[in-house]
């Protein structure tokens, strides 16, 4: 689960990272009003959406009064701001973050993930701050600092020092550099993060070292014990459909294709995909309902896949382990005797009480084509496409 | 033999009394798995399925000497129960529970280190199929009649990917000696490497198959691994390659985050380390008979 920039640097600043002073504000007014509060002669006005790379889409705005900051947050509230990590759909601009402008000395970058070879957080950083950590790696790979943190014991004051002093701060800023870092490691792990990146993290001129952008995710799987962050959620940040499947239990990912997937298991999803894609086809969308697929499951897919546009065919692809085909089948006649499904049908059964289930459809009303292999219900599902 | 599981394997469930342990206990006696018993706190002296129902691991491992156990119980105890199965002397533990955070699978894994690697307890899983041999055991949630006993060893992040191939080999008449599910998380307890290993050191399995997916350097390690170390051939499927960067696609390990982490990098990496890949998931048993017949081992 991501959250919003202004969320994340307020968890860090409970966590000791000093922050630029600012507040958010949902319209124009409010703006201005909170620019004065705020006081000094310039501010930065940021969109809040749930992407990086905002500032060349022109989600950030630099002003120098608080009228500027009223006109800014006018321009952008209510938008979609299309960035090169929101797809082409862009997303909706429905909070405003207003921030006393920053005097930059240096720009840095620090980040902590997972790494999923040593199985311990890994603190990143590098003196390039203010670009992605990809463009880093491609353009100044010598410039990244890597240190592992034993997640037993947490990171320790001389691991964080390193990395400040590889970092080339300052002497007399180290113990401050160092704090900043340990309140990221602190958040990271205390709130069952799964990223804290904060680019750029800056020196000012002032010798302050601050968070001046930050993106978090966290593991929805921790939920169940982070009531604190799961209301950070912000639904609208999120593809409509996608929603819909989570709040059912279903895993979903929205694509670009035409051809709507119901399947049960994550990989057996992907690899009905690929099958589709080999055929010559496009996916509009990955469905996994679950090992399970409970009848009222693939109830729920029929409605989710209804409802995206982009559907022309639907192939539903389930391997019957304990749930038995004659149980899918069941359920599929049943979803569809509750909604009207007008693409073309294809539907490949596997595995325990195959020929059963397979019997079930037949007798049933629904207009259906029946598919035997991963490859046949592929090739059959690009076919219908016409 | 088999890997991990034989015939005789004393398997106890933890999570026992549930609802979905119950429903699986249940599966795995029918199939002839020597289920011993379960553990549920709290509910120890009870007969449950027939079975005694222990408080503690500890205690179910001192009285019924088991060696192995299956966890169905929830996220929020899972990796407390795991632990509690290291330190009773379990050697094997599968992991069912999907949804385990992944800051206590890497808590899991440190916990663990305080043994010596003869006491050290094997965890598979979390947000697996679990492991079965065919004809002997099974110690997990799979369908266990669509595997024929035989020599292809399988290991799968997949549940459902891995049933397809099962299947697919069924179909052509070749069997399984074992399969291994691993897993979709980001951490998990064993890797592919520690698997395929264990078919390499395995007299009867002649070939592995290995269905892997996006996310995670796993897979080309497994490459890695056993153009160094392997005498049989190894067979791999990786699953996604239409699947966008940066997205998590069902399973919370299958996301794209670094290079060599696509399916499209990864079949370019195991090609090189000598693998034979399938090059699409309706066609993994065929390419592991091509493979038989190649080297002579149909």
């Amino acid at each position: 689960m991501d959250i919003h920039e202004y969320q994340a640097k307020k968890i860090l600043s409970d966590f000791g990272v000093k922050i630029p002073t600012g507040g958010i504000v949902y319209s124009p007014e409010n703006a201005e009003n909170k620019a004065r509060e705020i006081g000094g002669s310039k501010w930065v006005v940021k969109a809040q959406v749930h992407s990086g790379a905002r500032g060349k889409a022109g989600g950030i705005i630099i002003c120098n009064s608080p009228l500027e900051v009223a006109d800014a947050t006018d321009k952008l509230l209510g938008k979609k701001l299309i960035t090169n990590q929101t797809g082409p759909e862009g997303k909706i601009i429905n909070r405003i973050y207003i921030e006393e402008a920053t005097d930059i000395k240096h720009e840095l970058y620090l980040g902590l993930v997972f790494d999923r070879s040593s199985e311990s957080i890994m603190v990143v950083a590098s003196t390039e701050g203010g670009m992605s950590v990809e463009e880093i790696s491609n353009e100044k790979p010598e410039s990244i600092i890597r240190s592992k943190i034993e997640v037993a014991v947490g990171i320790q004051q001389f691991q964080a020092r390193e990395i400040a002093f590889g970092l080339g701060i300052e002497s007399k800023l180290i113990s401050r550099a160092a704090n900043t870092i340990i309140g990221c490691y602190k958040a990271f792990s205390e709130l069952d993060a799964t990223m804290v990146e904060v680019n750029p993290l800056v020196v000012s001129h002032q010798d302050e070292i601050l968070a001046l952008d930050c993106k978090m995710s966290f593991d929805n799987n921790a939920m169940f014990r982070r009531d604190e962050i799961a209301e950070l959620r912000d639904k609208t940040q999120e593809n409509s459909n996608e929603v819909y499947a989570s709040d059912r239990g279903m895993n979903y990912v929205s694509l670009d294709g035409n051809i709507g997937n119901i399947i049960n298991g994550a990989g057996l999803a992907m690899a009905s995909m690929d099958m589709i894609k080999l055929a010559g086809g496009e996916p509009a969308n990955f469905l996994d309902v679950g090992g399970g697929a409970t009848p009222e499951k693939i109830v729920k897919a029929f409605k989710l896949i209804s409802m995206d546009t982009k559907v022309k065919v639907i192939l539903v692809n389930i391997f019957a382990g304990i749930n038995r085909c004659d149980w899918v089948a069941e359920g599929i006649v049943q979803a569809l005797s509750k909604i009207e499904i007008k693409h073309p049908l294809i539907i490949r059964l596997a595995g325990t009480n195959v020929e059963k289930g397979n019997e079930i459809l037949k007798k049933s009303n629904i207009n259906y084509i029946e598919a035997s292999t991963l490859e046949d219900a592929a090739n059959k599902a690009v076919k219908a496409l016409g | 033999m088999s890997i991990i599981i034989h015939k005789n394997t004393k398997i106890l469930v933890q999570g026992f009394t549930g609802k979905i342990g119950s429903f699986h206990a249940e599966e795995m006696i029918k199939y002839g798995s020597n289920v011993v018993g379960g553990v549920t706190p709290g509910k120890g002296g009870m007969t449950h399925l027939n079975l005694p129902v222990f408080n503690t691991v500890k205690e179910a491992v001192d009285q019924t000497g088991a060696s192995t156990s299956i966890l169905f119980v929830p996220p929020a105890f899972a990796a407390d129960s795991a632990m509690e199965a290291a330190d009773a002397g379990i050697k094997t533990c599968v992991a069912i529970t999907d949804g385990i955070p992944s800051h206590d699978m890497v808590k899991i894994k440190r916990y663990m280190r305080r043994y010596p690697k003869d006491k050290k307890m094997g965890l598979v899983g979390p947000n697996c199929a679990g492991i079965i041999s065919p004809g002997k055991s099974m110690l997990g949630i799979m369908p266990g009649h669509i595997y024929k006993e035989g020599k292809i060893g399988i290991v799968s992040r997949s549940g459902t990917l891995g049933y397809e191939a099962a299947q697919q080999l069924k179909d052509l008449e070749i069997g399984v000696s074992t399969s291994v599910g691993i897993g979709g998380d980001p951490i998990n307890g064993s890797s592919f490497r520690d698997i395929i290993e264990k078919f390499e050191n395995d007299d009867e399995t002649i070939a592995v198959l290995m269905i892997g997916e996006i996310g995670g350097p796993q897979e080309v390690e497994a490459g890695q691994f056993a153009k160094e170390n392997m005498s049989k051939p190894v067979i791999a499927y990786i699953a996604g390659l239409t699947a966008p960067k940066g997205r998590v696609m069902g399973h919370a390990g299958a996301i794209v985050s670094a290079y060599g982490e696509s399916a499209i990098e990864k079949v370019e990496l195991l090609k090189e380390s000598g693998i034979t890949i399938s090059k699409n998931p309706s066609v993994m048993g065929e390419t592991v008979k091509k493979v038989l017949v190649e080297n002579n081992l149909n």
